[in-house]
């Protein structure tokens, strides 16, 4: 494992231990330099007032060549171990008297060399004048003392410096140990909730807060962003329940009003389908009995013409024209039914042609009839092209019909700007019509004539009306009592 | 001349008596056959057995209503249109409605003409006239396919 992936606690300790020990090296280093050094110059202060003192005593076995009493001061030496050889020489340079007693070799130099305390050949040496005070030279004393005092010291002090460094460095340890804590432990607490968070998904957790330093700034500044997570997620939650709950109440409405609009078309097939049936049911049906009522009286009034008298005839008369009245209503009431029923096809429609065709066919079929017909030419139209020449044929045989009276029967047909747009119109100079009732001009049986001055059903304008409404276009009427009538539409 | 006889398919016995009387008003005096429903139409042009006609010649027309019982008027055209001996036979569809479905699927089926039965009898009348001078007198009947 790298260091990088030491748990910080590690990190910490071993940092903490190592700067502690780099210190304790550092001060160790520079105490056992500093100690070396005065222990070295404090040994040879020491040999140097030694030799003084030595040399100060020897003087006058120098001068009186005393071997003796030199040997005796020299073997005072002997109460300090560490000296190894002191020797005397005279004033020639020859040696005068040593210790120990026949002392030679490589540690004692044949002849004195300068004055002074030096390290040499791993021992401290020094050459001492002797001489009286103020007078001439008398000799030189020479001292070699070994440096197991210094190595003795200085290996104390090491043993001791070492067991300190230990010392420390494991109270370092211990103390380092305690006090990664107060870093080491909030974060971790951070990691430890952090991972809660990621783990569990949840952020109801909070770290906790172990110091107000910036680990303490930071453990606040990561809960407040839990907390507002925390919010946010549930403000989130309420959401999602809230769209939830509207997509159901949405889809649950859909749902009904699908299940409605379902049962709606079903209803409407089910009344088509039995008002096709009613339909086809009173075209077969319903005009078979009229046949017969009408056909008999026929045949009563051709075969039996001299049984009956006027009056006979005419009821007779009156039985075939109610029934063929009634013949024209079941018509006319199932082309209303068929205009309701029919699906309209959008095409682009001729109306100008189709309102010669139809008024070429009234001038075919009624010649008697003089009626000046005005058509302006290219009006057109989107639309069902059946659909709309139904409504056309009404409205202008209904032009046709109640301009009978008039003696300058004129119809138009034409488009002009009405209520904002273009309307269709066609206004005729015949019978015209209260304004009073233009409400019911367009009802289902409503008439505002009677059949005795014009023959109608009243079913024509309900026709025309409905075919204009499932053309999504509108139909009003103008007109006065004979001033005559203006129909106009829209599409 | 020898104009052929006129089978009439017509349930309503008023409207036979009515027909009968216009065809008769115009000297029109073939014989009429009457089928009271769309059964007795089809035994009277196949035999009861289905095998062959009953009788041993073809109508020279069908007048034909559309709603029968038993067996309805569109069935019998198509029984008349599917074999081999009536293919051609003339047919005219005369009924009471004009619905447009019916006269669609009249003529889909092969009819030949389809008449709407008006109520006023005069004009009745005037429609079994022309179609007995058109059907019986005009028209040139197609040859009878001889049978195996």
């Amino acid at each position: 494992m790298s260091l990088r992936d030491w748990p910080i606690k590690q990190k910490l300790t071993a940092m903490l231990v190592l700067i502690s020990g780099l210190v304790l090296l550092l001060t160790s280093a520079a105490f056992a330099g500093y100690q070396y050094w005065s222990l070295r110059s404090a040994t040879r202060d020491a040999l140097a007032v030694r030799g003084r003192i030595i040399a100060a005593n020897s003087t006058a076995s120098l001068a009186f060549a005393n071997v003796a009493d030199a040997r005796e001061i020299l073997s005072a030496l002997r109460t300090d171990r560490h000296t190894v050889a002191a020797v005397l020489y005279d004033k020639g340079g020859h040696v005068f008297a040593g210790y120990p007693t026949g002392v030679a070799g490589d540690v004692v130099p044949a002849v004195p060399g300068p004055d002074g305390y030096r390290f040499e050949r791993g021992l401290l040496i020094g050459f001492q004048p002797v001489e009286e005070a103020g007078s001439q030279r008398l000799g030189t004393l020479y001292l070699a003392s070994d440096l197991a005092a210094i190595y003795d010291t200085f290996r104390l002090s090491g043993v001791i410096g070492l067991a300190v460094m230990a010392v420390a460095l494991l109270a370092a340890y211990l103390l380092s140990m305690v006090l990664q804590g107060t870093i080491s432990q909030p974060i971790l607490a951070l990691a430890e909730t952090a991972k809660a968070v990621s783990t569990r998904q949840d952020y109801s957790v909070r770290a906790a807060k172990l110091g107000a330093d910036e680990l303490g700034a930071l453990t606040d500044a990561f809960n407040q962003m839990l907390g507002r997570i925390e919010d946010q997620k549930n403000e989130l939650q309420r959401y999602a329940a809230e769209l939830e709950q509207r997509v159901e109440e949405r889809t649950h409405e859909l749902q009904e009003r699908n299940e409605s609009l379902r049962r709606n078309a079903a209803e409407l097939l089910a009344a088509n389908t039995e008002l096709d049936a009613f339909a086809y049911s009173v075209s077969h049906d319903l005009r078979a009995p009229l046949r017969s009522i009408d056909g008999f009286s026929q045949i009563l009034l051709e075969d039996y013409a001299g049984k009956l008298d006027e009056a006979g005839q005419e009821s007779l008369h009156r039985v075939r024209a109610a029934s063929q009245r009634m013949g024209t209503l079941i018509d006319d009431l199932l082309k209303l039914a068929r205009v309701t029923r029919a699906e309209i096809r959008t095409e682009d429609v001729d109306l100008s042609g189709i309102a010669h065709d139809i008024v070429a066919d009234l001038q075919r079929t009624t010649p008697e009839r003089q009626v000046e017909f005005a058509i302006a030419s290219g009006l057109r139209a989107r639309g069902d092209a059946r659909l709309l020449r139904v409504a056309l044929d009404n409205l202008l045989r209904n032009s046709w019909k109640y301009t009978a009276k008039q003696p300058q029967p004129r119809v138009q047909f034409a488009s002009v700007e009405a209520n904002g747009g273009r309307a269709f119109m066609v206004r005729d100079n015949g019978a015209g019509f209260d304004m009073k009732y233009a409400d019911k001009l367009f009802g289902v049986f409503q008439r505002l004539h009677s059949a005795a001055d014009f023959e109608g059903t009243g079913i024509g304008l309900a026709t025309v009306r409905r075919i204009i409404n499932r053309h999504g276009g509108r139909i009003w009427a103008e007109g006065a009592v004979d001033q005559g009538a203006t129909f106009y539409f829209t599409l | 001349m020898n104009p052929g006889k006129i089978l009439l398919v017509e349930d309503n016995p008023d409207d036979v008596a009515l027909t009968l009387r216009a065809l008769k008003s115009h000297n029109i005096t073939n014989d009429v056959v009457v089928a009271e429903d769309g059964a007795k139409a089809l035994d009277i042009l196949f035999g009861a057995d289905g095998k062959g006609p009953a009788e041993q010649e073809l109508p020279a027309v069908v007048l034909l209503d559309l709603k029968l019982p038993k067996v309805n008027g569109m069935e019998v055209l198509q029984r008349i249109r599917a074999d081999e001996s009536t293919r051609l036979l003339p047919v005219v569809i005369l009924t009471s409605s004009d619905e447009e479905r019916d006269v669609i699927e009249g003529y889909s089926l092969g009819a030949n003409s389809y008449v709407r039965k008006p109520v006023d009898f005069v004009e009745f009348t005037q429609a079994a006239k022309q179609l007995g001078l058109y059907w019986l007198l005009m028209n040139r009947a197609p040859p009878v396919p001889r049978r195996s």
